[in-house]
């Protein structure tokens, strides 16, 4: 570059950093010590929770999310809230703070019945919650996104005495945070902080935590722990949600255990470790060793996928692949168990080559995939059931005939440019025939369909051709038992055929049912893999809730 | 034998609601119609113009007489032209605005042949106009596909600012090195020679170049509706993420259909040099990428109803100039008609097929 | 030659703030609209309303004030349809605008059909004492009208709006994400309509001043485009008010600038330095693609389809 075309570079983007109003420096972190803090047996001196919950029930249709819950939260204290995913966590905890109203039940605050019927409500009696997914603008700064938030704000804002104040309440519980900062350029850590920020300013009493470590890296992790620290120190009550029993058992007073909607206990932290904590979030029946339909395995088979030491950057909310090595034969099903989130996605979006590995080698049936196109990688016998499945995997305002020949149109019909419906049917019907689930008819709009249809619908598309290579994303989500057993009997014949199957899911029992091989996927890392003999729920579980 | 009757009974159930389904927009759209042109009326009549005896005219002008008719066929000619290129990218999902710009540049090419090349027989003047045209738009239209591609800018905000750089690139030579001496306040270039026109029909000023819409409406309604290509242009614009994840190689859609989409308004812009004006002047046909670009909307981007809302928008515009001879009235001024309409039939569609 | 050129630079700066100013009206109040995350192509319409009827209501009463109201409130109403048609019943905005941009035309081609050639004192420049006697950029700067100096001090205070009070933030939120302002105890929907309101009354203002204060005349279609370069404007200026001031500046510049070429005879074209504010944005757009994407309101790039 010319220094003329330098200096006119420096000119220009000085210009369109000048006017605008705040800067953006980032905090510097002081240096903290990281160390997490230390469990001290909680005397419950006082006799009158602050928030208590009595007989809060609340249906869906088709089931009951909470039964009945009673809970009793103290001033001073972490209370934790565990439980699986569709334990009712959320839903509890969205009750609370007002976007749901329950079917029955009573809240009280201090000893004061309380009626939630928005947010605004709860906000104004001192509920405060966190989300998973924040409520801040990221074009704008901290201060005015806490601004924004503050009641009584005068109409000139005055930004220095905000700052002030922000910057009081950060001190105060350890909380580095630049007001000026803009909140696009901070890290989900930091941008945790400012939401605390806001509760603190907003005088919430109960602050409330929808899983707030799954976008934290370890070490602040830690730092948030001791924040809560320095919260219930200072009488804040902290209601953490979270199916991660490692962090329950680090930073818990008392732990209540959700299952199917229902509390399962509350207890102490120093009475429950590890493997009661398990037994309890996924039920007493489970201490046997799940019933796997045996499968003989040919060492001899062709290795169909390779993963070697991959790399990848991650995307938003789930991490990237961190060092990922795996591999799966013809005729085996290869399990993935692990939370969402933890980079299960990656692991199809980079074989597709929609995402980009840093590092590392990707082998499909023997070739390195550089370079390879998605259709190429399609028509040589992969199929793909993705995770979004209306995002990602059908036109929704197409039929459901077009969408099951999504990309492969010049397969049906004639071959050629033209398309003659009409045959396509004929041909999909012909196709279709001895598949065992139910599809709409050909003519439905997609969008008009539930759920559970539109993944039939897509479960049919990437089956019926007989792939060697299925990555199957939560194939029986949305499922009901029935069709969900069909569905995974399909896994299983495809296997038979030869075929391998990346299975990704959430439900332990499938996995455990269907899979040769169960690897855990913990934050990209696979942190273990367990063959055919050696798998039980309990290890898969502490596994994936990184217990090790 | 039961079983048969019911199922007659359910297709004539079904027939009877696809009908209802096609009749009822309709209906809609004719009463947002009649509504503007009451409005029209009221406002012809404020200024004490006899809205009843206007219409009448117009009426009978514009859809009885051929001379009328073959001026509604004029107009349709670009119209549909600008129109089908703000389509064809609707197709992928992409908002072209810029089919004034595309037609400028497509007329500019042609002229610079017509001028320039020295060809005596109107077999090769005319197709070797008609290909700078086609080249022209499509050029112009690469530069905002090129920045879309590359560089992530919008492609609304792209072709919009390009059309106005269009109108000023084609003054420049109409004001410049192509004026035609003896042209002064309202410049444009030299007349073509005769190899370089459409030859006009009967005693109209509707010329063969009506042939280029037809062909192209047809094309596009057979290459959408029965083809591949359609359908997997239907996809991307449905769902980006599904079409790349099923093998569709979305990017040579994209460019395609805009490139296609500036190659037909670029042709657009030769039929009119050709077959209307004979010549270049500055901002031919101001407003034509812009009704074009409306029609389509309303037309929700289907080729077949974009012939129903270009010949609305047509006679609406050839009821303008009538008004301007015949009640001296403006000639702009029929836009107030025009935006009436809009404004009440984009108005009263349902919301539920606002919100899709 | 050095004198030259200084002739020429002087010649531009006196005519830069001029021509700018109508195009600046209208920027600030498409800026406020786009602010709240709408994009609408009919400023365009708003101002020749503002334009057509300040005059007119100049010709009638022989009063300025009264003739700057007028244009203001056209422009407003003009807005109004805009408003009600996307906000009320989600129309589509690119199209909306269009046609509204026509529907302008249409009607003061209409209304002013029997004013053009009437002529009026309208606005005259007023000298600032002392300012105006600075060399070189005091004629150019501080002999110009009331509505001029207006809109030096609406830039600082529209920036001071948007990131010092708490109604700019409000608007901003909307803008950025309508759904966590709604959260915040805003309606979207009330802000949006204020900030399409205002700005047409901006946008008529700029009208107003083209007819009353430069031209003092009325012509059929006499804004020619400066509608649309004021959204041009909008996105060179990266939605910050006092930026916008810069580019309309640049844009009165060019024009002064081409005046100035043409007097002495060089042999650009003009139309080269019209197509400046089109080209820069693009430049602009395309080369500071980061900086354009950051400071680009949320909502507005869900209108652009900005997302897929």
């Amino acid at each position: 570059m010319t220094t003329l075309q330098a200096t006119f570079k420096k000119i220009s983007t000085a210009f369109y950093k000048a006017s605008d109003a705040p800067s953006n420096t980032i905090a510097k972190e002081p240096g903290d010590t990281g160390i997490a803090p230390e469990n001290t047996n909680l005397t419950m001196g006082q006799s009158e929770p602050l928030l208590a919950l009595r007989g809060i029930t609340k249906e869906f249709p088709g089931v009951v999310a909470n039964d009945h819950i009673n809970l009793d939260i103290f001033a001073g204290e972490i209370h934790v809230i565990l439980g699986e995913n569709g334990a009712g966590k959320s839903t509890l905890m969205k009750i609370v703070y007002g976007f749901y109203q329950p079917d029955s039940g009573k809240m009280s605050i201090q000893g004061e019945e309380a009626t939630i019927r928005s947010p605004k409500d709860s906000r104004q009696i001192g509920i405060g919650m966190v989300f998973q997914n924040f409520s801040l603008i990221p074009a704008m700064t901290v201060a005015e996104n806490i601004a924004l938030f503050l009641p009584n704000q005068p109409v000139f804002l005055n930004r220095r005495t905000l700052s002030g104040q922000i910057s009081e309440v950060a001190e105060k519980f350890r909380l580095h945070i630049n007001p000026e900062a803009r909140l696009g350029e901070l890290s989900m850590g930091d941008r945790q902080k400012v939401e605390l920020i806001k509760l603190l300013l907003c005088h919430a009493r109960v602050l409330i935590f929808d899983e707030p470590t799954s976008i934290l890296a370890p070490h602040e992790v830690e730092r948030l722990f001791s924040v809560f620290d320095e919260l219930r120190k200072e009488g804040y009550a902290i209601l953490f949600i979270t199916h991660k029993l490692q962090e329950a058992l680090s930073v818990a007073h008392r732990v209540t255990v959700l299952r199917h909607g229902k509390v399962i206990t509350t207890v102490p932290r120093a009475e429950v470790d590890g493997r009661s904590l398990v037994s309890l979030m996924l039920g007493v029946e489970i201490t046997e060793e799940a019933e796997n339909t045996p499968v003989e395995q040919n060492p001899l088979n062709p290795v169909v996928l390779e993963f070697r030491n991959v790399f990848t950057s991650s995307i938003s909310d789930s991490h990237g692949l961190d060092d990922v090595s795996l591999s799966i034969q013809s005729g085996e099903i290869l399990g993935v168990a692990g939370v969402s989130g933890n980079g299960q996605q990656q692991l199809g979006e980079v074989l597709l080559g929609l995402h980009c590995k840093s590092q590392g080698n990707i082998r499909l049936f023997g070739n390195d995939l550089d370079h390879w196109s998605v259709s190429r990688i399609l028509q040589s016998g992969v199929s793909y059931i993705p995770e979004d499945i209306l995002g990602m995997g059908v036109v929704p305002q197409m039929r459901v005939c077009e969408n099951l020949v999504l990309g492969e149109i010049d397969k049906f019909g004639s071959g050629g440019t033209w398309i003659n419906w009409g045959e396509v049917k004929a041909q999909l019907d012909q196709v279709l025939n001895t598949f065992p689930l139910p599809l709409a008819g050909h003519d439905a709009r997609t969008d008009s369909l539930s759920g559970g249809n539109i993944q039939r619908l897509v479960v049919a598309r990437e089956l019926i051709c007989n792939p060697k290579l299925l990555i199957a994303y939560y194939p029986t989500r949305g499922l009901d038992v029935m069709t969900a057993e069909k569905t995974r009997k399909l896994l299983l014949d495809c296997r038979a055929k030869g075929g391998a199957i990346l299975l990704i899911s959430e439900d332990l029992d499938e996995l455990l049912a269907l899979s040769n091989r169960i690897v855990v996927m913990y934050q990209g890392k696979i942190v273990h893999e367990f063959g055919y003999c050696n798998a039980s729920a309990y290890d898969i579980g502490l596994a994936m809730t990184g217990h090790r | 034998m039961e079983h048969a009757e019911a199922e007659q009974r359910d297709l004539s159930g079904q027939f009877q609601a696809r009908c209802i389904d096609l009749v009822k927009p309709l209906i809609r759209s004719l009463t947002g119609i009649g509504l503007a042109l009451v409005v029209f009326g009221i406002l012809l009549g404020i200024t004490s113009r006899n809205p009843i005896r206007i219409y009448a005219n117009l009426f009978s002008y514009t859809f009885g007489s051929t001379a009328g008719l073959s001026e509604v066929g004029v107009l349709m000619i670009p119209f549909l032209l600008t129109g089908l290129a703000a389509a064809i990218p609707a197709r992928v999902g992409l908002i072209n605005v810029g089919g004034q710009g595309q037609l400028y540049l497509g007329a500019w090419a042609a002229t610079g042949v017509a001028l320039y090349s020295n060809i005596d027989s109107i077999w090769l003047m005319l197709p070797a106009m008609a290909i700078a045209g086609s080249v022209g738009g499509t050029l112009w239209a690469a530069i905002p596909t090129c920045l879309r591609q590359w560089r992530d800018v919008n492609e609304v905000i792209s072709t919009l600012l390009l059309n106005f750089v269009a109108g000023l690139f084609v003054n420049i030579f109409v004001f410049g090195p192509w004026k035609s001496s003896g042209s002064y306040g309202y410049p444009y270039t030299p007349n073509f020679s005769a190899a370089a026109i459409l030859p006009s029909i009967g005693s109209t000023r509707l010329h063969w170049g009506f042939i280029v819409p037809l062909l192209a409406v047809t094309a596009c309604y057979f290459v959408f509706g029965r083809t591949t290509w359609g359908y997997n242009m239907r996809a991307v614009g449905g769902n980006v993420n599904a079409s790349v994840r099923r093998g569709i190689p979305v990017t040579r859609y994209i460019v395609v259909a805009m490139l296609s989409g500036g190659a037909i308004a670029g042709l657009a812009g030769m039929i009119e040099v050709a077959g209307i004006h004979r010549h270049l002047r500055p901002d031919i046909n101001l407003q034509f990428g812009t009704m074009g670009f409306l029609a389509s909307w309303l037309a929700g981007h289907d080729p077949v109803v974009l012939l129903g809302t270009t010949f609305l928008l047509s006679s609406i515009m050839v009821g303008g100039d009538l008004l301007q001879i015949s009640a001296n009235f403006p000639s702009a001024g029929i836009y107030i008609l025009i935006g009436l309409v809009f404004f009440c039939v984009l108005g009263f569609r349902r919301l539920r097929d606002a919100a899709k | 030659m050095n004198s030259l050129w200084l002739i020429i630079l002087t010649g531009a700066l006196t005519g830069a703030m001029g021509p700018g100013i109508p195009v600046l009206y209208a920027t600030y109040g498409e800026l406020l609209v786009e602010r709240a995350g709408l994009i609408n192509l009919g400023t365009e319409g708003s101002m020749l309303m503002g334009a057509c009827f300040g005059f007119i209501a100049t010709v009638e009463t022989d009063n300025v004030a009264i003739g700057i109201l007028a244009g203001s409130l056209a422009g407003a109403l003009l807005s109004l349809i805009y408003a009600y048609l996307v906000i009320k019943r989600h129309t589509n905005q690119l199209a909306t605008g269009f046609t509204l941009a026509l529907f302008g035309a249409g009607i003061t081609a209409y209304a002013g059909k029997g004013f053009v050639g009437s002529r009026i004192e309208g606005i005259n420049p007023v000298a600032i004492p002392l300012l105006a006697d600075i060399p070189l950029f005091g004629r150019a700067f501080f002999q110009q009208d009331i509505l001029t100096y207006v809109a030096y001090i609406m830039g600082p205070l529209l920036w001071a709006f948007l990131h010092y009070t708490r109604p700019g933030l409000s608007l901003r939120a909307v803008g950025e994400q309508a759904d966590i302002a709604f959260a915040g105890g805003r309606n979207p929907a009330a802000w949006q309509f204020g900030a399409i309101i205002a700005g047409g009354m901006l946008a008529g203002m700029g009208g107003a001043e083209l007819s009353l204060g430069l031209t003092h005349c009325w012509i059929e279609g006499m804004t020619a485009g400066r509608g649309f370069i004021a959204v041009a404007l909008v996105i060179f200026s990266m939605w910050s008010p006092l930026r916008a001031m810069v580019g309309a500046f640049l844009f009165g510049g060019a024009i002064g600038f081409q005046l100035q070429l043409q007097s002495i005879g060089a042999p650009i074209s003009p139309f080269v330095l019209d197509m400046f504010p089109y080209v820069i944005t693009l430049f602009v757009l395309t080369f500071w693609t980061g900086i354009a994407l950051r400071a680009m309101p949320e909502g507005l790039k869900e209108v652009l389809k900005m997302n897929a």
